[in-house]
């Protein structure tokens, strides 16, 4: 009996439904700005995200896991992107991307809000302008390490609508 | 034809004193006309058989502040020519000068359909108001916003809480209605 191999493999519960939601995140079709062009480039074969599993653009919110905040928001802009925000179905994460979402950028004027963080929860900043590919699919793998510690348990709470800071070490 | 060459057809056609040669540094022709005789002018320009500019692609607003008149509207008129008859396509730019105190012109939208946005945008972005037109709201900033951005003495940065939810403005009917209104118009033009 000892060469027959059992296909079997034992976890728990938690953390195979941890590892199935953290590699499935959808993000939702929504591009800004020149930040777009870079989150399109992700999704293309070279940078090829779908080694994570969130390749899957959806064009509706209510199929989303995850909005990627492109690029810099008008404050005339700020109300649709809220609505779009409160039509994906929990649990939901932001990731801001680029400095013009995650502080104004260069453009510290009347026109833009100062920060996507006064509109949505942000889950993970992304710097740069624009980030490179490889600076957006790290910060996606952040927000995996991020959806990991996560208990199923408590994703049906209140709680979980504000993101908890996360510490990452190295 | 040049600056001088396009006064020269304007000056039997449109009353005395309403346009004037203007410094161009690029040598595109250009010209000021008077802000009260502005919709004559431009019909002549329009339809003039040496003249021709069926086309406006541009209109924009300039604010020399603490000069008065304070502001300055300009727009671009082109006559494509008709390739083949020894009739070259030409430029020109207009400039209209209108006073801080009192920042009315008369719209040009009858004669350019074009101006309608463009119009639109120097009103939100100005506050220069044009008279008859159709359809001045603001374009590029919320309905509601207050002030008018490109104007020398609005602050770069404001300190205000950013709007996240916006109520819907019409109801059902009313957005049915404005749907309906806006197709039979389309249709009309």
């Amino acid at each position: 009996m000892a060469e027959i191999e059992i296909p079997v493999l034992t976890t728990t519960v938690t953390k195979m439904v941890q590892w199935a939601r953290r590699s499935s995140i959808w993000p939702v079709t929504f591009g800004l700005a020149c930040c777009a062009i870079e989150m399109m480039a992700m999704s293309t074969s070279r940078y090829d995200i779908a080694r994570f599993g969130a390749e899957v653009f959806r064009g509706s919110p209510r199929q989303s896991d995850l909005m990627i905040v492109a690029g810099r928001l008008s404050r005339k802009m700020a109300p649709v992107l809220r609505r779009i925000y409160d039509q994906m179905p929990e649990p939901k994460y932001v990731i801001s991307m680029g400095a013009c979402a995650s502080i104004g950028g260069v453009f510290d004027n009347y026109a833009l809000v100062q920060g996507v963080d006064q509109i949505v929860p942000v889950d993970v900043f992304v710097p740069g302008c624009p980030p490179r590919p490889e600076s957006l699919i790290y910060g996606i793998v952040q927000l995996q390490r991020k959806i990991d510690q996560q208990r199923i348990t408590e994703l049906s709470s209140e709680s979980s609508r504000v993101p908890k800071p996360l510490i990452i070490t190295g | 034809m040049n600056t001088q060459q396009i006064l020269d057809v304007l000056r039997g056609a449109v009353p005395e004193g309403s346009v004037e040669a203007a410094h161009a540094a690029d040598g595109m022709p250009a010209i000021y006309v008077a802000r009260e005789h502005v919709a004559a002018v431009a019909l002549v320009l329009r339809d003039h058989p040496e003249l021709g500019f069926a086309f406006a692609p541009d209109i924009t607003g300039v604010d020399y502040l603490p000069r008065e008149p304070r502001f300055e509207v300009m727009f671009h008129l082109v006559a494509l020519g008709i390739a083949g008859f020894g009739d070259t396509p030409k430029r020109l730019r207009v400039k209209v000068k209108v006073p801080g105190t009192d920042a009315h012109m008369p719209t040009l939208t009858g004669v350019w359909k074009s101006m309608n946005w463009g119009e639109r945008e120097v009103y939100d972005l100005f506050g220069i108001v044009f008279d008859g037109h159709p359809d001045l709201r603001r374009i590029l900033m919320p309905d509601d916003w207050e002030g008018h951005p490109a104007r020398k003495d609005y602050p770069v940065q404001i300190q205000m809480k950013p709007k996240v939810y916006e109520p819907l403005q019409v109801t059902a009917q009313e957005f049915a209605a404005n749907i309906q209104a806006n197709r039979d118009r389309a249709q009309q033009d």
